[in-house]
């Protein structure tokens, strides 16, 4: 494995994304995200410099919707599955900026 | 302060698109409905639902771009910004990074004392607005409502080339006048469809780097902007004073307290992994959808202005105060298509309206009389069927609800007396109840027939015309 991944940067990752890992775990990432990083390294082998570069797989463009409601009060299924609601709303731990 | 110092500003103003569903579904924008009713399973993040875009959402960024002298990207994509907020249900705000629609315009900028200057637009990109946290005033906990999430914004990224307060404000005027002239917003500030975060640093007078920046959030109105940025720069200033370092942070400005705060701690870290939206394909504008849209764009202040002097006649002064709102003008030219007289009507809209307006603390947005009702009461007023007193009586109702004029008099028996007998039968009352006054008159004090006219017009109760009123008192003193 070409790519170390540090506790620094697994611990950083671990933030970002809110998860809690143990040690186990981490190690296990930090295999993981490196063998990731070698395979980005072996294709950067290959040469790009004449392809375009390209943001989706699929050849195809401008895929639009019309300005036209087509939803009706959606309030009932948005809830449905909250583990916590409150006057039409999701409840969670008091969030302020 | 031993030193001189220069404030160094740059806008990033995040504009709620007019358009009627969301941006990438077909729910409805509209503002105040109960939480959650508008809302679903792609604006609440649910796992398996996909995007669809807005093609009106496009259009309008594309308006926006042009009218602020922007290059349009004609081949613009999608990224996905990510972060943990409870008013973002996916944990990723679909927005544009890499290549936003509108880039390098700039507009021209007056200030108060006359000065002009050209504002950069470092670019414009299209995003996602985020939902609403209402905060439970006794429990320890927050409600979501998305009614507002996905609703399309633009984010108008300004250079940083604004020096003070006055330039922000000038600045900030000039872009709402175009948006809202393009149909493209109704900005407004106090409803949060227009919201200016306020990038700031201070350096000394002279030096060529800029000082460590600020953002400040939570703006909403110019006068909280203008505060904002005298109480930023004095901070800043006070720290590079007293040797410590200005830390580049996002404040959150409080304008009760005339005080700001940090939003986030430095533990948070700010590392939003953006990368190319994989649900949206990318979007290709061609010459002739461009051209299409620019040959739409509407009719903009300057050329308004031009337009009001030439085809209407009025006078400049007049032409800049209706068309600096897009709804006085609106009003302005569709009251004058009914009963034509341009110059009528754009009295009432510079006098009367701009009073009440300002009495009542409202904007020209808010406006509810119809130019049916405007035309019908000029015609009311010109044709001598009211005089010009119980004519500004009845615009106050109009202005207030919307009462039509026509039907207004009528009920009330609003009508000028033109009835030549009645009104000498009257005048030759009041000659007769006044002999101090008409004594007066007899001994040169031309002033005492204003005291007769008077009594003349209480007796009818102000329905007598008051041209005719002066003819028959001087004929019969």
């Amino acid at each position: 494995m070409a790519n170390i991944i540090s506790d620094e940067t697994i611990e950083y990752v671990g933030i970002l994304a809110k998860l809690e890992l143990s040690d186990e775990e981490k190690e296990a990432a930090k295999k993981d995200m490196g063998d990731m990083l070698d395979y980005i390294d072996q294709l950067n082998e290959l040469d790009t410099s004449q392809v375009e570069p390209m943001s989706h797989v699929f050849p195809v463009n401008n895929v639009f919707r019309e300005d036209v409601v087509t939803n009706g009060d959606g309030s009932e299924d948005a809830l449905a599955n909250a583990p916590l609601s409150r006057d039409g709303g999701f409840e969670v731990p008091k969030t302020i900026v | 302060m031993s030193r001189e110092y220069e404030t160094v500003i740059g806008l990033e103003v995040h504009v709620e698109l007019a358009t009627k569903t969301k941006i990438f579904c077909g729910c409805s924008t509209a503002f105040g409905g109960a939480p959650n009713t508008h809302t679903c399973p792609v604006c609440t993040g649910m796992p398996g639902s996909l995007p669809v875009l807005n093609k009106q959402v496009v259009e309008y960024a594309m308006a926006v771009g042009l009218a602020t002298n922007c290059t349009i990207n004609q081949n613009c994509k999608f990224d996905r910004k990510n972060y943990f907020y409870p008013d973002n249900p996916q944990n990723y705000q679909i927005s544009q990074l890499y290549e936003p629609i509108c880039r390098n315009g700039g507009i021209e900028i007056e200030t108060a004392d006359g000065t002009k200057k050209t504002i950069g637009i470092h670019e414009i990109h299209m995003e996602e607005d985020a939902g609403k946290l209402v905060h439970d005033d006794w429990d320890d906990v927050s409600i979501v409502d998305f009614n507002r999430s996905g609703v399309p914004l633009i984010e108008i990224v300004s250079e940083p080339d604004m020096r003070s307060a006055d330039e922000v404000i000038a600045y900030l005027e000039k872009l709402r006048l175009i948006i809202q002239y393009l149909g493209a917003s109704d900005c407004k500030l106090n409803e949060g469809s227009m919201r200016a975060d306020v990038n700031l640093s201070v350096r000394e007078a002279g030096a060529s780097e800029f000082g460590t920046r600020t953002e400040m959030k939570n703006l909403n109105s110019f006068r909280a902007i203008a505060r904002a940025i005298e109480g930023e720069k004095n901070r800043q200033i006070d720290l590079i004073e007293s040797g410590e370092k200005v830390v580049q942070e996002t404040r959150r400005w409080d304008d009760a307290k005339e005080s700001s705060h940090a939003m986030r701690s430095k533990e948070d870290a700010q590392d939003y992994r953006y990368f190319p939206e994989p649900d949206l394909v990318p979007i290709h504008i061609s010459d002739e959808w461009l051209a299409e849209v620019k040959n739409r764009q509407p009719e903009l202040r300057t050329e308004k202005l031009a337009r009001y002097e030439s085809e209407y006649e009025i006078p400049r002064y007049d032409a800049e105060i209706i068309t600096s709102s897009k709804r006085l003008a609106d009003i302005f030219e569709q009251t004058v298509a009914i009963c034509g007289k341009p110059k009528k009507v754009s009295n009432w809209l510079m006098v009367e309206t701009m009073r009440l307006l300002k009495e009542r603390e409202m904007e020209p947005e808010n406006i509810v009389f119809s130019p049916e009702h405007l035309a019908a009461l000029v015609e009311l007023a010109d044709a001598g069927t009211i005089n010009s007193t119980v004519a500004k009586e009845v615009f106050e109702h109009m202005f207030a609800d919307d009462t039509d004029p026509k039907q207004y008099v009528e009920e009330h028996g609003l009508k000028t007396v033109n009835d030549e007998g009645a009104l000498r039968t009257t005048v030759e009352q009041v000659i007769r109840d006044n002999p101090q006054s008409v004594d007066d008159y007899h001994n040169g004090k031309e002033k005492a027939i204003g005291f007769l006219v008077g009594q003349t017009m209480k007796a009818m109760k102000g329905k007598a015309n008051p041209g005719m009123v002066n003819q028959i008192l001087k004929e019969l003193l």
